[in-house]
């Protein structure tokens, strides 16, 4: 056959398989019908090029075909996750079963890891350790399905030592409240996400839209993560029921054991779906955002509103600086989700305006605090834990205040969208140079309090 | 559901699509574009469907589980991987079921139509009444 028509036969492939109802397998059945027309109207004497429009002709226009699908297959619309093993003969090739044992023996280790650990340190430190023992397990399943190269292999491995070690090297003072200790292993983990990053991305860090992906990929496996904790508090709730209701009594190995394994487990359960559903499932990140994103304005700006009226500033408290990071964290998170999954080429729209509004009455808040806080520290000085909390928000307040602009610029039409979904992008490196600072420079500057 | 050229109608080639494919599928098994070669070749290329939704109806009958499939390699075929059906024994049922109806309904006209003769029906025939006033 010419490969003028083997190129028709492809495009029209790719039309077929864009159908959601129209699963692979099924194309290629059709495409078998395709080709079978095309040869017998060839050899009655027909030219390729007039045989693919016959043929194409017959089979009927694709939407209508697809609908008929859509009506006999009507869990297609619903994409399912196929297992390996499944009848994967049905649905197209589900995810690789290697990869499944792959991940499922590296989501054992993590949770060994994690028992071990309780067992080793206790209740209150393994809160603060955990996540440090599960980010390797986390990092070998990226990086051996990506074959991540050995030099960056030894680079990461170097970050996850180096955090590890000043936690554990550093001589904090054991008698005072180990604030910079717990300022280090809240931020460790924020800084290895990275290294969990360089995986994913398979060195690729200079590549924008690779950047992109790690950010849907951790809005994802958060979700799934979430989901996961959800069912497995069930499940825990349930174990306890019926064990007690026979009198006995299954609470340690509950709590010593199947707890911590399937809090480790889950991340990597968790990271896999992510990785084997990827476009099987739609993107639930940006879906969260479309709901949150107006809501969250309305409270901020009714908050600012009853602010303005009454005259109410914060009562200024320690935590109050902690609860506003947290509040700037969710929206920039709002605003990265409805970036990660915007058209890029769409034109500005109510949405984006109400991104704006979100964004400013966000910093308006910010301001609000500050002026609050900035009398208080000048007062006390500085402790590691304001400091902490103040780098946050300068971090999250420089960020939100160049988005907000750019997004002014984007709406005013004189810059394209790009720019800000590359900003994002390119700020994603502040995170782990500032969760690196605290983990490695607070605890001396701070004098290990 | 079903375009055809001008002789049989719609919901006819609808009704009588299971009970084709069964009945050809019935002389042993077989692949989409032969089940369609067939009907052309059977009805003297008088009833055409629109191919693409033969398919669909295929994979119908395959969850009823009168027919089952199964792929058979390019080594196979001699051309390329292709997907064979073949009637199951629920699917024979099926077809001598609709068998019955079929010339149960078949019966019928013909004797109405004995009784009258199709130039009579067609001088005599009123205008219906839903075609008024176009």
């Amino acid at each position: 056959m010419s490969d003028q028509l083997e190129a028709q036969i492809a495009q029209w492939r790719e039309f077929a398989r864009r159908r959601r109802a129209v699963h692979d397998l099924d194309v290629e059945e059709l495409e078998d019908h395709l080709r079978a027309q095309i040869d017998e109207l060839t050899a009655v004497g027909l030219s390729p090029d007039e045989s693919f429009l016959v043929a194409v002709k017959r089979m009927g226009g694709l939407d209508a075909v697809s609908h008929e699908f859509a009506q006999e297959h009507s869990d297609r619309l619903w994409r399912q996750l196929v297992l390996p093993g499944g009848p994967a003969g049905e649905t197209g090739s589900g995810p690789d079963l290697g990869e499944f044992r792959a991940a499922l023996l590296l989501a054992l280790g993590a949770a060994a890891a994690a028992i071990a650990l309780l067992a080793q340190v206790g209740d209150e430190s393994f809160v603060r350790y955990l996540p440090v023992a599960v980010l390797p397990f986390l990092f070998a399943y990226l990086a051996w399905k990506r074959k991540l190269d050995r030099r960056l292999v030894t680079l990461s491995a170097t970050a996850f030592v180096v955090g590890v070690a000043a936690i554990a090297l550093y001589p904090f003072d054991q008698s005072g409240d180990l604030h910079t200790l717990d300022l280090a292993a809240i931020h460790l983990p924020i800084a290895l996400w990275f290294a969990v990053g360089l995986a994913y991305v398979a060195g690729q860090w200079r590549d924008h839209g690779r950047r992109m992906d790690f950010v849907r990929f951790t809005g994802e496996a958060f979700i799934y993560y979430a989901l996961i904790g959800f069912g497995g508090g069930a499940l825990i709730a349930m174990t306890f029921g019926i064990f007690d209701g026979i009198g006995v009594d299954p609470e340690s190995v509950l709590t010593n054991l199947v707890l911590p394994g399937g809090v480790a487990g889950a991340a990597l359960v968790a990271a896999w779906l992510v990785e084997a559903r990827q476009g099987v499932i739609e993107a639930m990140a940006p879906v969260l955002t479309r709901v949150f994103s107006p809501l969250f304005t309305i409270l901020f700006v009714v908050f600012l509103v009853t602010v303005a009226v009454t005259g109410r500033g914060f009562d200024v408290d320690r935590d109050i600086l902690i609860l506003i990071d947290l509040l700037l964290v969710v929206v920039l998170g709002l605003v990265l989700y409805s970036v990660s999954s915007r058209d890029p080429n769409a034109e500005p729209g109510w949405f984006d305006w109400l991104q704006l509004a979100l964004i400013v009455s966000a910093l308006a808040i910010d301001l609000v605090g500050l002026t609050a806080i900035v009398g208080r520290i000048s007062e006390f000085g500085f402790s590691p834990n304001k400091t902490a909390a103040l780098g946050e928000n300068l971090v999250l307040l420089v960020n939100l205040g160049v988005t907000a602009w750019l997004y002014l610029r984007f709406l005013r039409r004189r810059v394209q969208f790009d720019a800000v979904s590359r900003w994002q992008t390119s700020y994603l490196i502040v995170y782990p140079i500032w969760a690196s600072f605290v983990v490695l420079a607070f605890p001396p500057l701070f004098s290990f309090q | 559901m079903y375009d055809c050229f001008m002789h049989v109608g719609k919901d006819l080639v609808a009704a009588s699509a299971t009970p084709m494919v069964l009945a050809i599928l019935a002389e042993g098994e077989s692949y989409g574009y032969a089940i369609i070669k067939r009907v052309g070749e059977l009805s003297g290329g008088e009833i055409s469907w629109t191919d693409g939704m033969l398919y669909p109806l295929l994979h119908r009958l395959e969850r009823l589980g009168y027919v089952e499939s199964m792929w058979r390699s390019a080594a196979e075929t001699g051309e390329r991987r292709r997907k064979y059906y073949r009637l199951t024994a629920d699917g024979s049922d099926a077809l001598a079921d609709q068998r019955s109806q079929w010339r149960m309904v078949s019966d019928t006209l013909d004797r109405i139509w004995t009784d009258v003769s199709c130039s009579q029906t067609f001088a005599r025939r009123p205008s219906p009444i839903w075609s008024l006033g176009r």
